[in-house]
């Protein structure tokens, strides 16, 4: 026999019954049951198989420390992996697989692993690394090794997040919790009140027991109607603290539908609460630890205080003929409760010597056989527990003697309590070992104080008195400590401690004599506590016997750290919103329409939307760059450059800043003037370059790479208010305030000329390198005269707003010259025949000035400025540094960025001198073109080089950088 | 994640700010007239305390100051809070 359903159940209706499917048949239950609770109560014991050798397992926990039942739910996109059937509340249709069975639960072949279990012990895939060979046995691994299935499909859910302050979070919804939220509540604090599964009331949910004078039931009931009296309080059942930071941060997961049948769920499936608070009171509760014996893994052996959840829970008895073996009292309380529920109590196994005599009276009052002194030895059955071996310990707590056989079909242990101390320890708190417990304790942490079964405080009496922050005198039952049961000091091959991730007591002691000693290194040598439950009911089990084994006091050996998240969570709620278009906004240029409308397709450029070339019928993208640059080489061109940086620099001592920035001296810049400038880190790396622009004598506008602006204006902000305080300068990033379309070509003066206003565009009134401001069409504008493409060339800056208007005006007055946009590929190709440095293609970590054709300006420059004294390191100092030449590459097409530049003779060494940094077909020169950086390049003009593109060798000269109007008479036209 | 409490915004969420890494450190006055050695030193070597460390933070996504903060890098917790300007405070538990 097994389970079945009785009376009683606080957490289910029966009015309601629920259909779902398990392992592909059809069962019944009940609304608020649990997966495990309703298949329990139909009879189901066979929950899983193990993880390596595929060992048949039960249920053994009623809550998040479930090691065995671990299931997958629905099917398709929606299907969850390895969730615990405890854990999981029943909704109708829910559908439900065990993950490690094949082809079936019941009949598994890969059960043979068991078999051969002496040939894969602990480390076993380690060793294989070393010896004969882990590829013979990667294969049978993988197949064997394993738990659920990960989703093929995007995930189709919503997830949310929201952060939440207050005065008071209590963590965890049994009695002490809710006192805990109770007392702050009436003070008048903020309170928010969070559990992680349905129910409240922990461990005392659906008891009987009475607390302070009423049943637990009642109380419960009581405490939370007032609770929800209060506006002060915030409750949430299903919202799990999974993560303890700093200064009273909180992560809690809440699962908002995942209870709920499929159709009916609406809105995001999880939140994630970061909550920030004055005092975190953790009132987390405690684990039980199982037994660690031989075939303690068979189904239907359980932990005993799962065994009373699930009768007080749900009216679900777990079996009809019950040993409970114990080493402490509450296993005793477990027996009582089920024999009340109707189950026959076969016998009561204590490991102590002599029990409280009120226990042995209430034992004696209802004929329960005891045996004091006595463990369990091995249990006994095939697919589940028929009977349970049971021998005296001796004063070492060896098995010794006579082995007496106990018929049962339910085995139930306790090897004692583990306060549930991972948020404590996740904060810094320290933990102390309890000599009396025998388990880790939190020790005082300020601002979050652990009350009730988390503190090791197992009484109804001094948890409310701690919850509710009146003195107290603790009281403590002492335990009898049981590590491994056996008769000799080697543990039992078959006595399991990590039941999801299959180590044995022999695997920890294995360790242990391979000097795998340290906790942290039994935990990884082992597996033992890295499975997904994280050791919640194997980790003190597994300190004890390697305590045991090393002659070592567990404290000395202490605990591996607890880490965040407490238990599993999904990434989507971590995520939230931030995927696809929600990850980053993404930058639309002031012309986004217009440019769409004109056939552009757009690209993302430092997060900015931008054309990469404007396709025309039946055109292709390389096509389509070589007719616009052909276009602004002989007519105009239209560009948006409205992405790039630009920085106002205003103050007295403006320009006794920017000398310090700039590599050059910006101060002799006359006013109306531009300067090309390049910026250093202290390092001597180019870090960005762009035109400099003298608006008066106090007030600069500093020009920087597209998508750069906000990176530079905080580090301008950097040196002001941490190095030079005494500057007197303010700098305001104004880079999305004005919006730029420049006009570049022969034609680029005619098209403007015509538009009305107060700019003098004569090239004897407006030379090259210098910015006017005035009025185009009634618009405030901003004009320099500067050129990226090496033709004559205007960027027209106009408030964002008024964009549209000036994109009508010059597509107006640029039509009678064949006015033509173009993109970001067409403006790259002319920069590249033109040699100029595009910062982050030629330059890298390691490019200075001097690497780059400034080694003069360095020279001449007298004063100091960032990263100037790094230029000046023997490093920076060697002829043979990588510098930016051109190569002229021979044959018709050009060659990929990255190809690296050998000298011919030297193929077969590693010759590389350098490498192609930019690269593209010129369609003004009708070959390609293509800068490097080369080893003491600068000397090198004229040298043959052989190329290493892609696998293929090909052949080219090195040539200056320009390779297009080198005199600069078409810019300066 | 830290709670900050930024001289002119007040405590606000670590998620709004920047650390700039090790505080008081000092630029040399001619960088030309340094050594190698001590360019080095100023560029690159850090105490890395174990204990109280002194950390230049930006309010990046609030009033875009900067400050220092003595951080214990043991526990985190935040020993003093004060100006960029401000000498080294003397604490009780400091270096």
């Amino acid at each position: 026999m097994s389970g079945t359903r009785v009376a009683g159940g606080v957490a289910i209706d029966r009015s309601h019954r629920l259909d779902f499917r398990w392992a592909g048949k059809q069962y019944r239950g009940f609304a608020g049951d649990t997966l495990a609770s309703a298949l329990l109560a139909d009879g189901v014991r066979l929950f899983g198989r193990s993880f390596k050798y595929h060992r048949p397992r039960g249920l053994i926990a009623a809550g998040l420390d479930e090691p065995n039942a671990i299931v997958q739910i629905e099917r398709g996109a929606a299907t969850i992996p390895n969730l615990k059937a405890p854990y999981i509340e029943l909704y109708d249709q829910l559908d439900a697989q065990p993950v490690n069975a094949w082809p079936s639960l019941g009949f598994d072949l890969m059960a043979v692993n068991g078999l051969f279990k002496r040939f894969i012990p602990a480390a076993f895939y380690y060793k294989t690394f070393m010896w004969p060979n882990w590829l013979l046995f990667e294969p049978l691994i993988r197949k064997a090794a394993g738990l659920g299935r990960a989703p093929q499909e995007r995930d189709p859910d919503l997830y949310s997040q929201t952060s939440a302050h207050c005065d008071v979070l209590v963590v965890g919804g049994g009695i002490a919790g809710l006192a805990a939220a109770l007392a702050a509540g009436r003070r008048g604090e903020r309170v928010i009140l969070a559990t992680g599964g349905a129910l409240w009331g922990g461990r005392l949910a659906g008891s009987d027991q009475l607390v302070e004078g009423q049943p637990a039931t009642d109380w419960i009931a009581h405490t939370l109607a007032e609770l929800d009296t209060l506006p002060n309080v915030l409750r949430r059942n299903r919202m799990l603290a999974t993560g303890h930071y700093d200064q009273g941060l909180v992560a809690l997961c809440e699962r908002m539908t995942d209870h709920l049948p499929i159709d009916a769920r609406i809105g995001p499936r999880q939140r994630l609460w970061h909550v920030r608070a004055g005092q975190v009171i953790l009132a987390t509760g405690a684990f039980e630890r199982p037994l660690v014996f031989a075939n303690n893994d068979l189904p239907g052996v359980m932990l005993a205080g799962a065994a009373t959840a699930y009768l007080h829970r749900y009216g679900v008895l777990v079996g009809q003929n019950i040993v409970v073996a114990t080493n402490n009292d509450s296993g005793w309380h477990a027996a009582m409760s089920l024999a009340q529920g109707g189950a026959r109590i076969a016998a009561i196994v204590d490991a102590r010597p002599s029990p409280a005599t009120s226990l042995l009276a209430a034992a004696e009052a209802l004929d329960i056989t005891v045996r004091c002194g006595t463990a369990p030895e091995k249990a006994v059955g095939g697919k589940q527990v028929r009977a349970v071996d049971v021998a005296r310990l001796d004063a070492a707590s060896r098995l010794t003697g006579r082995t007496e056989r106990l018929v049962c079909d339910t085995l139930l242990m306790s090897g004692g309590w583990n306060p549930a101390v991972h948020l404590h320890s996740q904060a810094g708190g320290a933990l102390r070992l309890d000599p009396a417990q025998h388990s880790f304790m939190p020790a005082a942490l300020p601002g979050s104080p652990s009350i009730g079964a988390a503190a090791g405080d197992f009484a109804i009496k001094t948890s409310l008195a701690a919850a509710r922050g009146t003195e107290f005198v603790p009281v403590s039952t002492p335990i009898r400590p049981l590590w491994s049961l056996a008769r000799t000091a080697e543990p039992d091959p078959l006595a399991w401690v990590d039941f999801q991730n299959d180590v044995t007591a022999a695997d920890v002691a294995l360790a242990a004599r391979e000097n795998f000693r340290s906790v942290e290194h039994l935990k990884r040598y082992t597996t033992l506590g890295m499975a997904s439950d994280q050791g919640k009911t194997s980790n003190v089990n597994g300190i004890g016997i390697l305590s045991q084994f090393l002659g070592r006091p567990m404290e000395a050996i202490g605990t591996t750290r607890f880490r965040p998240p407490y238990d599993p969570t999904t990434i989507g709620v971590f995520a939230g919103h931030r995927i696809g278009d929600g990850l980053a906004p993404r930058r639309r240029l002031a012309l986004d329409a217009w440019h769409v409308a004109a056939g552009a397709k757009l690209e993302e450029y430092g997060g900015w939307m931008r054309p990469v070339a404007y396709l025309q019928e039946g055109e292709t993208e390389a096509q389509a760059v070589a007719r616009e640059v052909i276009a602004v080489r002989t007519r105009v061109g239209l560009f948006e450059a409205s992405p790039l940086g630009k920085i106002e620099v205003k103050g007295p001592d403006a320009a006794r800043f920017l000398d310090r920035i700039y590599v050059n001296t910006i101060s002799t810049l006359k006013d109306g003037r531009c300067r090309y400038g390049v910026m250093l880190d202290e390092n001597g790396t180019i870090f960005d370059d762009g035109v400099v622009t003298r608006l008066a004598d106090d007030h600069f506008l500093v020009g920087t790479t597209s998508g750069h602006a906000s990176a530079i204006a905080e580090i301008l902000e950097e040196w002001l208010q941490c190095e030079w305080v005494d500057l007197r300068v303010l700098v305001q990033d104004v880079t999305t305030c004005w919006a730029v379309l420049t006009v570049a070509g022969p034609k680029a003066r005619d098209v403007l000329q015509t538009l009305e206003g107060t700019i003098d565009w004569s090239a004897s009134a407006f030379p090259h390198m210098q910015h006017r401001a005035g009025l185009i069409a009634g618009m405030n504008a901003r004009v320099a005269r500067v050129s990226f493409s090496g033709e004559l060339s205007y960027e027209v800056s106009v408030p964002w707003r008024q964009a549209d208007r000036l994109g009508e005006r010059l597509t107006a007055a640029g039509a009678v010259h064949g006015l033509t946009p173009f993109g970001i590929e067409a403006l790259m190709t002319m920069r590249i025949e033109k040699g100029f440095l595009h910062v982050g293609s030629e330059t890298d970590g390691t490019t200075q000035p001097q690497d780059v054709g400034f080694a003069a300006v360095l020279a001449n420059k007298k004063s100091d400025f960032v990263g100037r004294r790094s230029t000046r390191r023997p490093d920076s100092l060697r002829g043979d540094r990588r510098q930016l030449v051109g190569v002229a590459v021979d044959g018709p097409l050009p060659v990929e960025p990255g190809a690296h530049v050998v000298t011919p003779g030297r193929e077969d060494a590693i010759g590389s001198e350098g490498w192609i940094t930019s690269s593209a077909w010129s369609p003004t020169i009708g070959a390609p073109v293509a800068l490097a950086m080369v080893n003491g390049g600068a000397a090198r003009m004229g040298e043959t080089v052989k190329i290493w593109d892609l696998g293929t060798w090909r052949k080219g000269r090195i040539v200056p950088p320009c390779r297009y109007d080198p005199d600069g008479s078409r810019l300066n036209g | 994640m830290l709670l900050i409490d930024c001289p002119w915004c007040g405590p606000r969420s670590e998620r709004e700010f920047r650390c700039g890494g090790e505080s008081h450190i000092v630029r040399p006055e001619t960088p030309d007239a340094v050594d190698d050695a001590a360019w080095a030193d100023y560029l690159f070597y850090r105490h890395n305390t174990k204990g109280v460390s002194f950390e230049r933070w930006l309010h990046r996504f609030g009033c875009g100051r900067w400050f220092n903060v003595a951080r214990a890098t043991t526990d985190h917790r935040l020993a003093a809070v004060y100006g960029m300007t401000d000498p080294r405070p003397e604490l009780e538990d400091g270096r």
